[in-house]
Order: C-alpha cells, then sequence, then structure tokens
C-alpha cells in the first residue's frame, strides 16, 4: 500500500533556529530518506519552501482567482512530504515514527487514493 | 438440549470468536459479520437433521468462511485488494483450533481498539464487535443516538479497510503502548456502565458486565500485570454495587456504604487478580489503583481503613503519573490521615491546575473538608461550586445534601 507521510512545522520553530540545528535538521531529513530508500519503502517526497513562498489558486465561474499564503491558515504548516510503500498502516505508522520532524511538528499519515482507470 | 436453545447459547458464548476468525479470514468485516450469521441460520435448518457436529466452533467459522466466499465470488466485480488477501482453497481443520481462535480475538480487540480511531470510535467498535452488543445496546449504553453510533461504526470499518489497519497483535515495543489503548477502552466501558456521565441512573449494569468479561477474556489471552491489575481494579469497584445507591437512586458514599452489602466473590476475584499481577514485571497504574481499592475492600468498616497505606500507594501512583486529577486524590487521603487542614493546604496548591478548574470532584472533595474543619461558609461556596458543575443527576442530589445539612 502507499502511504503518503504529510510533514507539519511550526515555521516559527525553523526561523528561530540557528544556522547549526537547521543543518542539523537538513542532514537527518537527508539520512531518513537514505535509509528508507535502503529499507524499499520510499517512494518519492520532497521538502517544501515556507508558506511565505506560496501562492493558492481557485477556478471559479472560469475565471482563475490567485491569492498569495496557504489555503488556511493553521498552526503548523505543510513542510514536506514522503511517499512511503508500506504493508499497512502499522507499518507506516512505524516508517512515519522516523521522520526527523516528529520530534517537532506533525506527521500525518494518510492512504493513498487509487484513482479508476480512464472511462473508455 | 435442543439445538434452538443450544444455539442461541452458542451465539452468546462463542459468536465473537467465530466472528473474530472470519475476520481474518475473510479480511472484511462486514463480510464477516454477515457470513456468520448464514452459518448460524445454516446451523439451525441442518443440526436438527444432521445432528450437532463434534466442534459446533469450528463448523460454524468452516461454514461461515464458505458462505463468505461465495459471497465473494456472487460479487464479480469484489475490489482486487480483497482477491488479493483471500485463500479461497481448503483451510485445514486445525485452522480453527483454540489457541488460532484465541488469537483472532486478540486481534479483533487490538483493531477495534486502534489509537487512529478516535476514542468514542473504539469504545463503540469494541462494544458492538468485541461484546456483540446490538447497535442499540451500545447507543442506549454510551447515551448517544443509535444513528450517532451506527454512522461511526460504518465509518471505523471504513477506515480499518482503506487505511490498512492490520488485523493483528502488536508485538515488542509497539505491545506496551497498544495494550494500554486497549486497557483504556476496556476501562472507559466500565466507567461508562458504573457511572453515565450525565443522566439519572448511576450504574447502567451490564456496560460494566461487559467491561469485567472483556477483562477477564484478556487476561487469559494476554496474562500481564496490567491487564490483572485492570481486571482487579473493575472487580474491586463493581464489588460495591449494591451498596452504593439507595432504591430511590440516591448515592451513598464509600464512608456511610453497608459493606455487608459488597460482593464478597467479586472481592476474593479482585484482591487474587491483585496478588497476580503483583506477582508479574511492571505493575503500573492500574494495578496501584486496584491496590488502593484493595485496601478499602479490606477494612472491615470505614474507621479500620488503612490510610496510612492508601497514601503511600498514592505516592507510587503519582510518580507513575503526576496528574492533578490524581493529586486531588491523593490529597483527599493525606486529609483521611492528617486531618482536613492537612489536606486543604495541599488542594490550596492545585488550585490553579486548569483540569481541575472545571472538574467538579475538585470543589466538591474542597466543600467536604472545609466542611469537616468547620469553614461552614466556604464550605457553602464549594458546594455551590460543585453542583453547578455535575452533569450527573445523583451526584448533584448527594451535593445538594450536603449542602443543605449545613444550612440546617
Amino acid at each position: 500500500m502507499k502511504y503518503v507521510a504529510l510533514v507539519y512545522l511550526q515555521e516559527s520553530l525553523i526561523n528561530a533556529m540557528s544556522e547549526q540545528e537547521w543543518h542539523d535538521l537538513n542532514q537527518q531529513c537527508v539520512g531518513c530518506v537514505e535509509k528508507l530508500t535502503s529499507q524499499g519503502k520510499y517512494l518519492a517526497g520532497e521538502a517544501l519552501q515556507p508558506t511565505t513562498d506560496a501562492t493558492t489558486i481557485r477556478v471559479r465561474d472560469g475565471e482563475t482567482v490567485v491569492s498569495d499564503g496557504p489555503f488556511a491558515e493553521t498552526k503548523e504548516q505543510l513542510a514536506g512530504f514522503y511517499l512511503l510503500d508500506a504493508r499497512d498502516l502499522n507499518e507506516a505508522l512505524q516508517l512515519a515514527s522516523h521522520i526527523p520532524p516528529a520530534h517537532l511538528g506533525s506527521v500525518e499519515v494518510r492512504p493513498v487514493r487509487e484513482l479508476p482507470p480512464k472511462d473508455s | 438440549m435442543p439445538v434452538p436453545s443450544l444455539l442461541d447459547n452458542l451465539y452468546r458464548t462463542r459468536s465473537r470468536r467465530v466472528l473474530a476468525t472470519l475476520i481474518r479470514l475473510l479480511g472484511d468485516f462486514e463480510l464477516a459479520e454477515e457470513s456468520m450469521q448464514e452459518a448460524f441460520a445454516a446451523a439451525l435448518q441442518q443440526w436438527p437433521a444432521q445432528g450437532i457436529p463434534d466442534n459446533p466452533t469450528a463448523w460454524l467459522i468452516s461454514t461461515g468462511r464458505h458462505k463468505g466466499i461465495d459471497q465473494i465470488r456472487r460479487r464479480q466485480t469484489a475490489n482486487q485488494h480483497m482477491q488479493q488477501q483471500i485463500e479461497l482453497g481448503e483451510i485445514p481443520a486445525h485452522a480453527f483450533d483454540d489457541s488460532s481462535v484465541d488469537d483472532d480475538q486478540l486481534r479483533l480487540i487490538f483493531t477495534c481498539c486502534h489509537p487512529s480511531l478516535a476514542i468514542e470510535t473504539r469504545l463503540a467498535l469494541t462494544l458492538r464487535e468485541m461484546c456483540g452488543l446490538t447497535t442499540e445496546q451500545v447507543a442506549r449504553g454510551l447515551l448517544q443516538q443509535p444513528a450517532t453510533v451506527a454512522q461511526r461504526i460504518v465509518r471505523a470499518k471504513r477506515k480499518i479497510r482503506d487505511a490498512a489497519i492490520p488485523y493483528e497483535v502488536p508485538e515488542g515495543k509497539a505491545l506496551a503502548e497498544r495494550l494500554h489503548s486497549v486497557l483504556r477502552v476496556v476501562y472507559l466501558v466500565f466507567n461508562e456502565g458504573y457511572s453515565s456521565s450525565e443522566g439519572q441512573a448511576v450504574t447502567n449494569v451490564s456496560l460494566a458486565d461487559e467491561a469485567i468479561r472483556l477483562g477477564r477474556l484478556l487476561s487469559s489471552l494476554l496474562p500481564q500485570a496490567e491487564v490483572y491489575g485492570l481486571l482487579a481494579l473493575m472487580l474491586l469497584q463493581d464489588s460495591r454495587r449494591a451498596a452504593r445507591q439507595c432504591p430511590d437512586g440516591d448515592l451513598i458514599t464509600l464512608e456511610q456504604q453497608d459493606r455487608s452489602l459488597w460482593d464478597r466473590r467479586k472481592i476474593q476475584e479482585g484482591l487474587h487478580c491483585l496478588d497476580t499481577a503483583m506477582q508479574l514485571p511492571h505493575p503500573r497504574l492500574y494495578s496501584v489503583q486496584a491496590a488502593i481499592a484493595a485496601e478499602h475492600a479490606r477494612a472491615a468498616s470505614a474507621g479500620e481503613t488503612d490510610w496510612h497505606e492508601i497514601v503511600e500507594l498514592y505516592d507510587v501512583l503519582i510518580r507513575l503519573d503526576p496528574s492533578p486529577v490524581i493529586a486531588l486524590n491523593r490529597a483527599v487521603a493525606v486529609a483521611m490521615r492528617d486531618g482536613p487542614e492537612v489536606g486543604l493546604t495541599l488542594l490550596a496548591q492545585l488550585a490553579n491546575a486548569p483540569e481541575l478548574r472545571n472538574y467538579y470532584l475538585y470543589h466538591a472533595a474542597r466543600a467536604d473538608l472545609c466542611r469537616r474543619a468547620g469553614h461552614t461558609n466556604t464550605a457553602r461556596e464549594a458546594y455551590q461550586q460543585a453542583i453547578t458543575l455535575t452533569r450527573q443527576e445523583p451526584e448533584r442530589r448527594l451535593l445538594q445534601r450536603r449542602l443543605s445539612s449545613l444550612q440546617g
């Protein structure tokens, strides 16, 4: 089964980090990806630029409305994601618990929904 | 025994085991439930003519499984996920022996109590699937609308399937954490039965019984200290059931209960479970709480309660769980040992804990201690506050009586 692990972090926490702490956190994430890859559990993933760089679009009545920032103001912000290949939810949760920001923020684990095949 | 009453009996005692195994074999809660019903219906038809099988449970499982597989075959469009998981061939009879069926019961309770389900859902699902209560009964027990409970259960089953919550007993380090979640659900079921949090009746007899039954089952399947500790705690608390309430529904405090009404058999069993818990590795919160309940059970009268021992047990408890609610209970025990003024000093230190500010028992305890210390005005205020905060009618009446006795 495929699961997406959505990593949420308070950006203020990152902003308050020293250069060394930020460097260490990144290295931990690199290590985590390496380990998941060697276990054959890592399918894809990316870290995201902060929400200050986010742009939200909506299309209404054929018109595209562009606004700044993320869709919803939340206490913790989406900071990245992992696409994992796990046997079941228990394994997915166990893998997600090793994602370094789990110690600082939270990681939401969601099963992937397969879209139906294209209508013929 | 005629077949219909035998089947009634089997349904009561064995249907949960049959269901637990069918869920594993068929990989689907809903289908397992339907297939189990069909298996019982088939037994009612076939057994009078063909005779009762040597191992009725295995017969029901095997028949249920075939019914389930037929159903899957009929659903030509059954989703791929299910087809992959189900072995459609024959399964040897020993696959249904007692130990594998026991394992399935554990798998079922660990699935029903999975922490990825909301706590209310875990309660409803456990009562429905493990205890075999109907949705109506679950709703009545939990004081919720049947439609709400039904919806919770449907959503839970969908999540179990779509998020692939596995049907397994966790191992290693995860077992301890997950067991905690299971025990919490069992104790919540018990407490829902012991004192329904709203409304008139304080004791909803059947839920307390269900929780104790679950506790007994768990202790036989997973003999760990805290499992026995929780069972002991429930038995010892439940032993006072008949003494807790007047016939008119008014509450009677521990101090004033007629101890001859306490159920000696439950106390004996509870004390025995507590001994077992204390001999196993890592007795923790439930075992220590049971040890406190045991001190009350052993005291022939309220005056003979060993408050020194109880305070020491609270000291252990608060090291394991330094929460304000436990500190509150400890303060009350200290007041019994050292007098109300000492207790009031401890309560004053807890006054700012956010968990206690709107907790009626905090204000009720403060009121009782003020009353005993002769601070009538403060006691009156604290009773008023407790009365405003309690949602339980019998509790409200008890507090009201206390308040009236002050004003009299």
